[in-house]
């Protein structure tokens, strides 16, 4: 296992290392001058002198990406072109209303899902396994997007249960700060179920023709028990696997839901950003949106080898 | 002048591996076999019709469409269906149907230009990675892995960023983000194929290295790209509709699902129908593609049983 950890955690290090070149590359991509981008398209040529030393873009290119490293392994990310804040602050000020998006959407795919696939599973081809089954299909082809419109228009403006948009902060009230979270967690977490549900449906359904399974019940165990107790664990094994790499797919997926709702996140953070040219922001936002991904993906294939013994003798 | 001997001796000794007999369409082939599967199957079928029919939407648009999608007509902004507009009107007074059909353009040729690009350049350098190995194989995966990353909204945001808004940017950027995933799945077919008795006697005879790849591995790589392919197309045409929507893919005054959607944002209390029309259709066109896509990953996989 230690050798299986160590190979894969140093596979990593050259992945960080190369998104953090290719996010470092971005603002030198930019069509025209970095530091115009920077200090605006009316600054003076003084300005655009300051930006540039400031910015250290007077010095060859490695070198450059050199110090950027550096002064980023001291959470010092820039400023704001727009505010002059550092970004780091703005990030902080950003993450955990993202975050709790998407924890809040992780735990609803989840809670729906496990019922979902148990059910169907437990019912193969019956009416519920049916129903299901076009839930899960319908689910997969509704845009996150659309869906949160579809929710605004149902539960904010005809019936007014819920408020439209924007995010009340779970510390002043948590009556009021649920229902400004319900919309964008359900639109967020819509593909996700149904993604999970047909995977639980499987996982189970390949289980229980396992032969632990039948000697269970021949021992003359309660239906019940076979399911819970013996079933039900196996098949949630690789459910557990694939959770890191799908809450990956849940933060890129906030950046559209944030605009839908006004969800004062990262993703409105950085969209606002590409609108007002403050790259420096975009940046900082891609780079750590990447490295929680990155995180995430050796994290998942840590406790896949972990709870598959076979993984971690592969060449992986 | 003397290059012609050379070439007509090398092809004489490939000759018998490469154009004897045995082409490999021959015998019933297994992909062959498989989409004959695919289409056999019901969800299938559905899909395959869903897909044809807005792929022939999209050429037909001009023909089909009532109106001119750009056209607005004055006095009858915010309508809903009527028997003149027959799905109404948007804020500018343009009609909706003409703009839907218009709109599966965007999503059709996005969807289709990042397959080819990002299939293709995957399935290079899968090939390349896979058969060679080595420094290169090490430099070209880890390269993958750190496209794949950023998921695709992501990569898109990063790519349009740097190009600026446009539809056919948006086919770049999500072919860049789709690269990794077919360079992984051709390179693990290629590592499987490449010691078999074919490829080592197509090397014995002095065959190149990349008639090798390209004619005889890269077949034995259809059937599982197909389902990839299906797959991915699905995730451009979702990515295209969301980039639009964020105002980064197609720019207005051209229709797209996704700007429409973002358009009838500011009309949900006088006129929902702005807001559904374009839903249904990419709606459709991603429950066409996902069952396309189910169907021929069962039909390629004969241990599925429970599906």
């Amino acid at each position: 296992m230690w050798a299986y950890a160590t190979r894969r955690i140093l596979q990593a290090i050259p992945v960080v290392f190369l998104s953090t070149v290719l996010v470092f590359l971005l603002l030198h991509l930019l069509p025209g001058d970095p530091a115009m981008a920077v200090a605006g398209s009316n600054a003076t040529p003084r300005q655009l002198a300051a930006v540039r030393h400031d910015m250290g873009l007077d010095e060859p290119l490695p070198l450059q990406y050199w110090i950027w490293l550096q002064h980023l392994a001291h959470g010092n990310l820039g400023r704001s072109v727009l505010s002059g804040q550092q970004v780091s602050l703005l990030l902080s000020q950003r993450i955990p209303a993202t975050m709790e998006l998407a924890l809040a959407g992780m735990v609803l795919s989840l809670a729906v899902s496990l019922v979902t696939g148990i059910v169907a599973a437990l019912n193969q081809r019956k009416a519920v396994d049916w129903v299901i089954m076009v839930f899960n299909s319908l689910a997969l082809a509704i845009p996150q997007f659309w869906m949160g419109i579809l929710l605004i228009i149902v539960l904010a403006v005809v019936l007014g249960w819920l408020p439209p948009g924007g995010r009340v902060a779970s510390g002043s009230n948590l009556g009021a700060s649920l229902k400004s979270l319900a919309m964008p967690a359900i639109a967020l977490a819509l593909p996700l179920t149904g993604g999970l549900s047909r995977y639980i449906r499987a996982s189970m359904l390949e289980v229980l023709y396992e032969d632990h399974i039948r000697t269970a019940r021949s021992k003359g165990l309660a239906e019940r028990a076979v399911i819970y107790a013996h079933a039900l664990r196996n098949a949630l094994l690789p459910v557990v696997t694939v959770l890191g790499l799908q809450f990956g797919f849940l933060l890129g997926g906030t950046v559209i839901i944030e605009s839908v709702f006004s969800w004062p996140g990262l993703g409105t953070l950085m969209l606002d950003a590409i609108g007002n040219r403050d790259y420096v922001v975009v940046q900082a936002g891609l780079l750590y949106l990447a490295i929680v991904f990155i995180l995430l993906n050796l994290v998942t294939d840590l406790l896949y080898g972990f709870l598959d013994p076979r993984i971690r003798s592969g060449s992986g | 002048m003397a290059a012609q001997p050379l070439e007509g001796a090398e092809s004489a000794l490939g000759g018998p591996v490469t154009r004897g007999r045995a082409r490999w369409n021959n015998p019933p082939s297994p992909t062959a076999a498989a989409l004959g599967r695919t289409i056999r199957n019901p969800m299938g079928l559905i899909g395959a019709a869903i897909l044809l029919t807005l792929m022939l939407t999209a050429l037909l648009a001009p023909w089909l469409s009532p109106y001119d999608p750009l056209v607005q007509h004055p006095g009858k902004e915010l309508l809903g269906p009527t028997s003149q507009f027959l799905l109404g009107t948007d804020s500018l007074g343009r009609d909706l149907l003409s703009r839907i059909l218009y709109g599966t353009r965007p999503s059709i040729v996005v969807g289709v230009l990042a397959v080819l690009l990002g299939g293709g350049a995957g399935i290079a350098v899968g090939l390349l990675a896979g058969y060679i190995g080595g420094w290169v194989e090490t430099i070209l995966m880890r390269g993958c892995d750190t496209l794949f990353a950023f998921p695709p909204i992501l990569t898109g945001i990063a790519v349009l960023t740097v190009l600026g808004p446009g539809s056919l940017n948006v086919a770049y950027a999500l072919a860049i983000s789709g690269l990794p995933s077919f360079a992984r799945l051709t390179r693990s077919v290629v590592l499987a194929e490449k010691n078999r008795d074919y490829v080592l006697s197509g090397r014995a005879v002095g065959l190149r290295p990349g008639r090798i790849m390209v004619r005889h591995i890269l077949p034995n790589c259809v059937a599982p790209l197909l389902v990839q392919l299906s797959l991915f197309m699905g995730i451009a045409v979702l990515a295209e509709a969301a980039l639009s929507f964020l105002g980064l893919g197609t720019q207005p005054p051209l229709p797209s699902w996704g700007s429409m959607l973002s358009d009838s944002r500011d009309y949900l209390r006088t006129d929902i129908w702005i807001a559904i029309w374009p839903g249904v259709a990419l709606a459709l066109l991603l429950l066409g593609l996902n069952l396309l896509s189910d169907a021929l990953r069962e039909a390629l996989d004969p241990h599925r049983v429970n599906a």
